[in-house]
């Protein structure tokens, strides 16, 4: 029996792909360390090798098929000693059955499970959430394509650079690399390496030149592979970016944006995993954006470029490739400072941001089915927070849960009801209840990471402990 | 088996250097020009030194007395397009990019007329309007942000250069060597001066720097450096000549290392106790670059009076700056508020 040859996850959130190329057919010999085909998803086009030496029994994806999921069968190998021809006359069944029977088909394409249950690749999964998501900053009949979040980024981008020849972005492997993450797709090509610098890896020192540059009056987009890195360089976010216009009575500018993800990714422990939301938001002087989906990325980092503010722009890595509605509008641009009612309910509020903004939205959906009525509050923008829109929530259903993936220690949700208790005390009928990860560095191994994680159905039973259902 | 030659010196690199300077030649008007400019920045520091004394400056104060060569020197250089950053010893660059003395004073005083409307005290003053960029508080904060301000001289195209002054205590922090890393990759418009003044706080150059020789720290970078005599305000100038060359040819960033000395404490809160009284007052009598200009002006003809009538009119100037800091009210509460951002939201 050949070895059955599955479709690679080419990263931790990669869930299915392009099989672009074979570069081998069936009968071809191979050793460990051939490429035998080449798979794009949305980020990049990766080479696939060979692990086992052997001969390529049967082809069961055709080159240019999209849509693979991870784990499918794509090839199978006969191993040394094997009947390569036996093995490819004893593969055809499933495919020949499916022929007749459709829901064969789905369950031969269906992939075999091979990751573990990662806390990461939980609150990915529930992020993903489906709903019905209101949106009053859309006027009516706009018509909304399908984009992912990266491209959104990369969009607002390439707009306001058009727009502005202030801006330009720099940071590591921003031009020629494409991006760590392919938010920078495409930017060098079209602007050319005036405007899309690469750095040396030097956080402290590029925060600083990009800050520098803004106070001589051009519009910098730092970009930090992660915000684990701007730790290098918080002191010129805090202590240069923020301060100058109040140091200097009013006359010294600092428009720049530091962009790039934060929070939780999967599986890279605790000094890659972190949400900076709660620093950056304490400081005075800076705007702290953190949206959750493409439309909110792309309608606030466009503002945040056109402030005369210096702006910290969180990302989050898990949501670049996922898709979601955009407006098709010349210009689509959010005003900074105002949180979004994303489900109207009339039982409880959760108020979140970013990834858990997901999270909230799917167990708004389970909680539904259990007959409680949830509404879900956007902040999108944590520092000026958007006190008015919590509040009025909370005197609509008197009753909250925040939801943060984030440590609950000095945290937005902190802040969120040290909001309710001094501003929406007499609206309150139940304490607020905070739901963040665990107080503790994220650890490695799958089974901790996903306890320490935020879930739905933490989120769940707190709007089951403040309706007092539980 | 024979032994490989000992090099005493490191191989001399096969690239190009900036001639060694010289001493500028000034016009006697020039020469009057730095002598009371020199004069401007010791009597204002005297006099901040004071205020400091009777309550009326708060916080940290550091005075640039014994230094003044060095910013008089290298700025008198400068044109119109090109900006000046600095740490928190600042009140004398600002003087020279033609800030008023009592908008300087009037900010050491914390008043609503102050040059940052009292919100900003000592170490933390900026005039864009004269390319004044901080007054940073950080140590070494400025090189990051100055070589960011090279980088939009050359963005924009507008021919200018940044000047970026740290001292050497700054030498020795890491993002000082990535900005020369980049400035020197991306052939930035900046000259590095790093104001030696052999102590970093109460810690001596030799105490904290493997290096001492502060004017070699650009050449894992390839970035040259030129010691100065950083008492003489003709060898500053003479230097800030070589360098600008350098520099506005596109041949990137330059190191001046102004050997220097500050005569007063490192802040005014500083009792000193790390160097003799002797050794300060050895600088001040062989060294000090305003007596040495002074000698120049006198060998050249100039009489007591004249030299005495500069002094007066300096005096006036400062006393009045420090009455107006002085009398001037205090910002408003309400300023509390203002300028945290620059747009509402």
């Amino acid at each position: 029996m050949g070895i059955e040859i599955k479709m690679p996850a080419l990263s931790p959130t990669m869930e299915e792909g392009t099989l672009a190329k074979w570069l081998i057919k069936e009968g071809d010999e191979v050793k460990s360390g051939d490429i035998m085909a080449e798979i794009e998803t949305d980020k990049a086009t990766m080479e696939f090798e060979a692990v086992d030496e052997g001969i390529v029994g049967k082809i069961l994806v055709a080159e240019g098929t999209d849509n693979v999921k991870v784990g499918t069968v794509i090839m199978t190998l006969a191993g040394e000693g094997d009947d390569a021809t036996a093995s490819i006359e004893r593969q055809p069944e499933p495919a020949a059955q499916a022929g007749k029977d459709d829901t064969l088909v789905e369950k031969a394409a269906e992939p075999v499970p091979h990751k573990v249950e990662t806390g990461a690749r939980q609150i990915f999964e529930a992020a993903k959430h489906d709903a019905e998501v209101t949106d009053p900053d859309v006027p009516a009949g706009t018509e909304m394509v399908k984009i992912t979040l990266r491209e959104a980024l990369r969009d607002a981008m390439a707009e306001e650079m058009r727009a502005d020849e202030r801006v330009f972005v720099m940071g590591e492997e921003v031009a020629q690399y494409q991006g760590a993450y392919k938010v920078t797709q495409g930017l060098l090509d079209e602007f050319g390496d005036k405007r899309v610098i690469d750095t040396p890896i030097t956080e402290y020192g590029f925060a600083g030149v990009g800050t520098g540059a803004a106070m001589g009056g051009l519009r910098p987009i730092v970009e930090f592979m992660t915000f684990n890195f701007a730790m290098q360089a918080i002191d010129h976010i805090v202590n240069s970016a923020a301060k100058t216009n109040y140091m200097s009575g009013g006359q010294m500018r600092c428009p720049i944006v530091f962009r790039g993800p934060n929070g939780a990714a999967s599986r890279v422990g605790a000094q890659h995993s972190q949400n900076y939301a709660p620093w950056y938001a304490s400081v005075p002087g800076l705007i702290v954006i953190a949206p959750y989906d493409a439309a909110d990325a792309k309608g606030l980092l466009k503002a945040a470029i056109r402030s005369q503010d210096p702006v910290v722009f969180l990302e989050n890595e898990l949501l670049y490739g996922r898709t979601f509605e955009v407006p098709k509008l010349d210009d689509w641009v959010l005003p900074i400072g105002k949180a979004r009612v994303m489900r109207e309910g009339s039982d409880v509020t959760i108020v979140s941001y970013s990834i858990g903004v997901g999270l909230a939205l799917e167990a708004a959906a389970k909680l539904a089915e259990e007959g409680i009525d949830v509404e879900v509050v956007d902040l999108r923008t944590l520092r000026p927070l958007d006190k008015a829109t919590v509040l009025k929530s909370l005197a609509k259903t008197n009753r909250m849960v925040v939801a943060e993936e984030g440590w609950p220690t000095c945290s937005i949700a902190s802040e969120i009801v040290a909001i309710c208790m001094e501003e929406g005390f007499d609206d309150l009928d139940a304490p607020v209840i905070r739901v963040a990860n665990e107080d503790v560095p994220m650890p490695y191994a799958a089974n901790l990471e996903k306890q320490a994680l935020i879930s739905s159905d933490k989120i769940v039973a707190a709007v089951k402990k403040v309706t007092y259902r539980s | 088996m024979a032994k490989a030659p000992r090099t005493v010196e490191p191989p001399k690199p096969n690239r190009e250097r900036p001639a060694e300077p010289s001493a500028y030649a000034a016009t006697q008007d020039e020469l009057v020009r730095f002598y009371k400019d020199m004069l401007l920045i010791r009597r204002f520091e005297e006099k901040a030194g004071q205020l400091y004394g009777l309550g009326l400056i708060g916080g940290f104060c550091h005075l640039y007395i014994g230094q003044e060569a060095v910013a008089v020197g290298l700025q008198s250089a400068l044109s119109d397009k090109d900006s000046v950053i600095t740490g928190y010893r600042d009140h004398g660059h600002m003087l020279l990019c033609g800030i008023p003395p009592q908008d300087v004073m009037a900010e050491l005083t914390g008043r609503q007329a102050g040059i940052s409307k009292g919100k900003g005290g000592s170490m933390h003053m900026f005039s864009v309007e004269h390319k004044f960029y901080g007054g940073h508080g950080i140590v070494g904060a400025q090189v990051s942000l100055g070589t960011g301000l090279a980088f939009s001289h050359k963005y924009a195209e507008d021919g200018g250069v940044c000047l970026a002054y740290f001292g050497d205590g700054a030498s020795n922090q890491g993002q000082v060597y990535e900005s020369f890393n980049m400035a020197e990759l991306w052939k930035l418009p900046i000259i590095y001066v790093i104001e030696n003044n052999q102590y970093a706080m109460g810690t001596s150059v030799n105490r904290s720097s493997a290096e001492d020789q502060l004017y070699r720290r650009g050449e894992s970078f390839r970035i040259p450096g030129i010691q100065v005599d950083g008492m003489d305000v003709l060898a500053c100038r003479g230097a800030a000549e070589e360098a600008l060359a350098w520099v506005r040819a596109g041949k990137g960033p330059i190191i001046l290392e102004m050997k220097t000395y500050r005569y007063r404490g490192h802040s005014m809160s500083d009792p000193a106790k790390y160097r003799s009284r002797d050794e300060v007052q050895a600088v001040r009598d062989k060294s000090d670059p305003i007596e040495h200009v002074k000698k120049m002006l006198q060998e050249a003809g100039m009489t007591d009076d004249e030299l005495k009538s500069f002094d007066q009119e300096i005096r006036k100037t400062v006393n009045e700056a420090a009455d107006f800091a002085e009398q001037t009210p205090e910002p408003d509460e309400t300023e509390l508020y203002t300028d945290v951002l620059v747009e509402s939201y």
